[in-house]
């Protein structure tokens, strides 16, 4: 994709690696400025993307990570909350924190994101925020109770959001992809990735670099008029739900 | 400080978050009717004359505030 008429500032969290890396770098390619934050580990490969820590779960380090951005690159625009966490075990075996955990890194931090970043977005009377939950939310998955809970969850804050901010130009979306080739698929058995393949009317998994399209899109002038909606990235598996 | 230096304080903050023009910074004036501010613009008020009077609002301190004196006296019982 070219580049674009209006360059951004846009923040993506978990930005270290699948699809919040590769959303980080397709909207670089387009001329927008990108800066991505990651918990532990910078990622080897971020030429050209502002990389800050922060901890998605402490609000502090996320005023602080917007501080620097906003000093660095400008008020950030567009907000990816992509950040997220696995912790996969059968209900009956699964411990409180197991839950709650999930449901703080994956829901609550997507909250605290997101009332960070309309502050500034208010003020331009501009914004995009994206997030990026998981088909699982709607279709739920043994042994994922916590993360499917977690992901359904943004789907509401999303839609509220949305209303919320919609008198000031700012657009609130979902993404729901399927199964992707991310180490969070990795970390799967062989028998299982392939059971998952086969799952996908199109036959395969999915790419970060087709999450990242969609994602691009929804923060693009031509989805403008797109608010509150959740846009599955799943070749297929999940159609009508 | 002397309350007139107080309300220019006051008054600045609400010209720069309400978009309005200074003379529009009335006691009697009504944030809806007279100012055309939401419920967010009113959010964005009290959250920077948090920051500008170093203050805490509560959400129910708020009820019946509708003007700008009515904020300005709640200012002022803070400081």
């Amino acid at each position: 994709m070219g580049r674009v008429s209006t360059p951004r500032t846009v923040l993506v969290t978990g930005g270290n690696r699948g699809i919040g890396l590769a959303t980080a770098k397709q909207f670089a390619t387009q001329g927008h400025r990108v800066a991505i934050t990651y918990r532990s580990e910078a990622p080897a490969d971020c030429e050209g993307l502002l990389a800050v820590r922060c901890d998605v779960t402490d609000a502090q380090q996320i005023d602080d990570a917007f501080a620097q951005i906003d000093k660095e690159l400008g008020p950030v625009e567009v907000v990816v909350s992509n950040a997220g966490i696995t912790r996969d075990g059968l209900v009956l075996r699964m411990k409180d924190d197991d839950f709650t955990d999930v449901l703080d890194a994956n829901l609550t931090a997507g909250f605290r994101v997101a009332r960070r970043a309309v502050k500034g977005m208010m003020k331009g009377r501009w914004g995009r925020i994206i997030f990026v939950s998981s088909i699982v939310g709607a279709a739920g998955q043994a042994g994922q109770a916590n993360y499917a809970a977690s992901k359904a969850g943004l789907v509401g804050l999303a839609r509220s959001l949305a209303k919320e901010f919609a008198s000031r130009n700012i657009t609130v979306n979902i993404v729901a992809p399927g199964p992707i080739a991310t180490d969070m698929l990795d970390a799967l058995p062989e028998e299982r990735r392939q059971a998952m393949a086969q799952a996908v009317p199109l036959g395969r998994l999915g790419s970060p670099d087709e999450v990242a399209g969609v994602i691009c899109f929804l923060a693009s002038d031509a989805a403008a008029f797109v608010t509150g909606v959740v846009i599955p990235v799943d070749g297929g598996m999940a159609m009508g739900i | 400080m002397s309350d007139q230096d107080l309300f220019e304080r006051f008054k600045r903050r609400a010209v720069e978050v309400l978009s309005v023009e200074d003379a529009q910074v009335k006691l009697e004036a009504k944030f809806a009717d007279d100012l055309d501010a939401d419920s967010l613009d009113l959010v964005e008020f009290v959250m920077a004359l948090e920051e500008e009077f170093d203050i805490n609002v509560e959400e129910q301190e708020l009820e019946g505030v509708d003007t700008i004196g009515a904020a300005f006296e709640l200012v002022k019982s803070k400081i």
